[in-house]
């Protein structure tokens, strides 16, 4: 019988969750005997190839193609995580909400102290995605099935929610893995 | 220049004797004479009153009528409740947007003229109104707005836009208000003819404690609308252990629809003052405070030329009626514009010259109000019922109305009806017949009590209006058979987020809450569950807040939801298997960035 296919993708987020996600070692061994990975950074997939059975979402949604993707994870994924705090609930980008969003393209494009800009203007070239008004957290754009938080959630919480998922076991996360203070 | 403002400040702190606790009046003349409290002016007062500058701010800062930055010397403040709106007031609202060049919240370039909106002045008989600074201009339309707008850029005087008067004393000398009474029917406890004094002196000729007893016989009631006994209120502050006590007259009629207590105080005064004074002798205070509305402020002479009148006629003094040690006078406290100080720990701490925020009950103010002296704070309505049952006899009074609502009630009676107006009648009445009476027997909805209150449909229009059933401080406000009671609902969540004092969180954050959720609802993005989160959060803002605000801020949500369902579910999405709620709208996400970067999205092209 053909593995199950996971696939994974980084929307605002810092790619810590995917780094925590190779954090297993040479548990990565075991995961590839379990799974095949579709798209995702781990094998640079671009577009999906096929029905996945878990999709792992690191990062929240700043702008238009972060709802894309996460709509086209939506559409082939039968189970969808959202991995750490950025997918949960906004995190670190969604600090920008409080500011208005034009202030934001101004600081990035035109004031910032690194910034060369001589024409001053904002760009519109079509290759960069257009910001949403705010930073969304992944289930209010579509249906999130779990929630694994952290930032980043540890290897072993991302190891033992996975091998439970794919053996068809209740999850079974003990205190050490969920608590973050 | 800033020498003259410190020197006139404190000239009129030193007229208000340098009194903490008169601080509203001295912000008021402030605000009055220089159109905004500037940053100097706060600090001179503060010194001038032995007090820290941040209790002036904030005192300031909390009420619509005051402000730091320099208004016009004209302000227009068109009415936007729900009642001025169904007869117009958006596009009254337009014209005056055109014709100054300026929108609500600004000041003309040339620092002339204001514009902005203000939750109901008590005119929704006449609709739309607005208040240009004191003067009120009602039934408008847009060639009205247009006149005012070119009057007042003529010659700057609002006193000159009064063309017409009102009826009765809205024509005397000291009002000169285009106001009507619209008094469409005459009971017998409010607009009978009344006996000047008479009352008064039956009570004096009786001790307190029986005056008290009469009271409690004619089981009168607060007509506010929570419907405290009122003799039990007196009987509580007399029995308190202080000689210092006080008796406030609640005229800060600030609930939406609601416009009687204009009224009484425009054609029944003398019945007010006298029933304060024999509150007064019953409870054994010996001063008196009207808490009259900002938004009345044109009654103000009028009033103060009637409490003279009253002092002339021995109704206020010395030795009241020849009763030795029977002292009683009234002053008026005015208000600045704020919805929460009709709640009456808020009106008392406004009246000592604080912002309007309640106070933690208990202590009651009947034990500690004004000052920490037990205080009883009553009603217009309440204080004029009291002069006519001392006169007229317990038992007589007793036998108007219902059981367990004596007397008679003023309805404040707006919206979509024939004859809005005022209207006298006992209590029991079934609001059908309150709804035949004003010819608003098609409605498809009331609103029993203004916002606070609740909404009904025509399957409830049989009930009784009373204490015990659809209670009401007066208001009523008819909607047709075509309204949309959900967006009535969201608009009169908009005016609780706006009046919320903000002191407790339930009240601050949850109304606004609230609205959001009717605003999604209404865009059609509501689910089912969505009327189970409404109710959870209204029942959690109504036992948490800290005063009767937020007590009674979800009302029109919870009573829309439980008498027009229907009205819901018509709006709400078929809810989605995977349990999902989708409130993503990825137009309204993206459409400051296409705005800003000046091109379309190339993801989500439609």
């Amino acid at each position: 019988m053909a593995k199950p296919k996971v696939a994974t993708t980084s929307l605002a987020g810092c790619f810590g969750c995917h780094m925590s996600l190779l954090d297993i070692d040479d548990r990565i061994l075991k995961l590839v005997e379990l799974v095949d990975f579709d798209k995702s950074p781990v094998d640079d997939i671009k577009e999906f190839t096929g029905r996945c059975a878990i999709g792992l979402i690191e990062g929240g949604c700043c702008n238009e193609e972060n709802v894309r993707v996460l709509q086209d994870f939506r559409k082939h994924c039968d189970i969808l995580i959202s991995v750490g705090d950025c997918a949960t609930m906004g995190g670190i980008p969604a600090l920008r909400n409080n500011i208005p969003l034009e202030e934001c393209y101004e600081e990035a494009y035109l004031n910032g102290p690194s910034v060369h800009n001589p024409k001053g203007r904002i760009p519109d070239d079509p290759e960069l995605p257009l910001l949403l008004d705010k930073v969304y957290p992944c289930h209010e754009v579509v249906k999130i099935d779990y929630y694994l938080p952290g930032c980043p959630p540890p290897a072993d919480t991302l190891w033992e929610a996975l091998v439970a998922l794919l053996s068809n076991k209740p999850v079974n996360l003990p205190y050490e893995l969920i608590k973050y203070d | 220049m800033s020498e003259n403002l410190q020197t006139s400040v404190r000239e009129i702190c030193r007229a208000c004797n340098n009194d903490r606790a008169r601080m509203m009046d001295i912000v008021l003349a402030v605000q009055a004479k220089y159109g905004c409290v500037s940053s100097e002016a706060m600090d001179t007062i503060a010194k001038a009153v032995s007090t820290h500058r941040v209790e002036v701010e904030s005192v300031v800062s909390f009420y619509a009528f005051l402000s730091s930055r320099p208004k016009g010397k004209v302000v227009i403040r068109l009415c936007n409740d729900v009642i001025d709106r169904m007869h117009g007031a958006d596009r009254v609202a337009e014209t005056f947007r055109q014709e100054l060049g300026i929108g609500f919240g600004e000041t003309t370039p040339d620092g002339q003229i204001s514009l902005e909106y203000t939750p109901c002045i008590g005119m929704c008989d006449q609709a739309p109104a607005a208040l240009v600074n004191d003067v009120v201009v009602t039934e408008l339309h847009r060639s009205t707005a247009q006149h005012i707008v070119r009057e007042i850029n003529r010659h700057m005087d609002p006193r000159r836009l009064v063309t017409r008067l009102g009826d009765g004393n809205n024509a005397h000398q000291l009002v000169q208000a285009m106001v009507n009474n619209n008094i469409r029917k005459a009971g017998p406890v409010i607009f009978a003819p009344s006996d000047l004094g008479a009352g008064l002196a039956k009570a004096l000729a009786m001790s307190p404690a029986e005056v008290i007893r009469d009271i409690k016989t004619a089981r009168l009631r607060g007509r506010g609308g929570a419907g405290f006994p009122t003799g039990m209120k007196w009987e509580f502050a007399r029995g308190a252990n202080d000689q210092n006590r006080y008796v406030v007259c609640n005229a800060d009629e600030g609930e939406p629809g609601t416009f009687k207590d204009r009224v009484i105080l425009t054609e029944r005064p003398e019945l007010l003052i006298e029933g304060m004074a024999i509150a007064g002798y019953a409870i054994g205070a010996s001063e008196g405070i009207i808490y009259l509305r900002g938004e009345y402020a044109y009654l103000r002479a009028f009033l103060e030329h009637m409490l003279n009148e009253c002092r002339n006629w021995g109704i206020l003094g010395q030795n009241i009626g020849g009763k030795k040690g029977f002292h009683f006078d009234i002053r008026i406290q005015m208000g600045a514009g704020a919805y929460v100080c009709g709640e009456e720990t808020a009106l008392l701490s406004s009246c000592e010259g604080l912002r309007g925020d309640p106070k933690n009950r208990p202590p009651f103010p009947a034990q500690k109000g004004y000052q920490s002296h037990p205080t009883i704070v009553n009603n217009v309505e309440t204080f004029c019922c009291v002069t006519r049952i001392m006169d007229k006899g317990a038992g007589a009074f007793a036998q108007l109305g219902s059981s367990g609502s004596p007397g008679t009630k003023l309805l404040s009676v707006s919206g979509d009806c024939r004859s809005q107006g005022v209207y006298e009648v006992e209590f029991g009445i079934k609001l059908r017949d309150v709804l035949k009476m004003v010819g608003g027997e098609d409605a498809g909805a009331v609103q029993v009590g203004g916002p606070s209150g609740r909404m009904v449909g025509p399957d409830e229009f049989d009930r009784p209006i009373c204490y015990d059933h659809l209670a009401t401080g007066g208001a009523l406000m008819v909607f047709g058979p075509e309204c949309n009671v959900v967006d009535i609902a969201r608009q009169f969540m908009e005016f609780f987020v706006e009046e919320s004092c903000g002191y407790c969180t339930p009240c601050r954050v949850g109304n606004v809450l609230l609205k959001e959720r009717l605003e999604q609802i209404l865009a059609g993005r509501g689910e089912r569950e969505d009327l189970a989160y409404l109710q959870e959060l209204g029942e959690t803002i109504k036992t948490m807040s800290r005063c009767g605000l937020g007590q009674t801020s979800a009302n029109p949500v919870l009573s829309t939801i439980q008498s027009f369902p229907a009205a819901y579910e018509a709006l709400l999405k078929d809810t989605r298997t995977d349990g999902f709620r989708p409130t993503f709208d990825i137009g309204a996400a993206l459409g400051e960035a296409q705005a800003i970067v000046g091109r379309r999205s190339v993801h989500f092209a439609d």
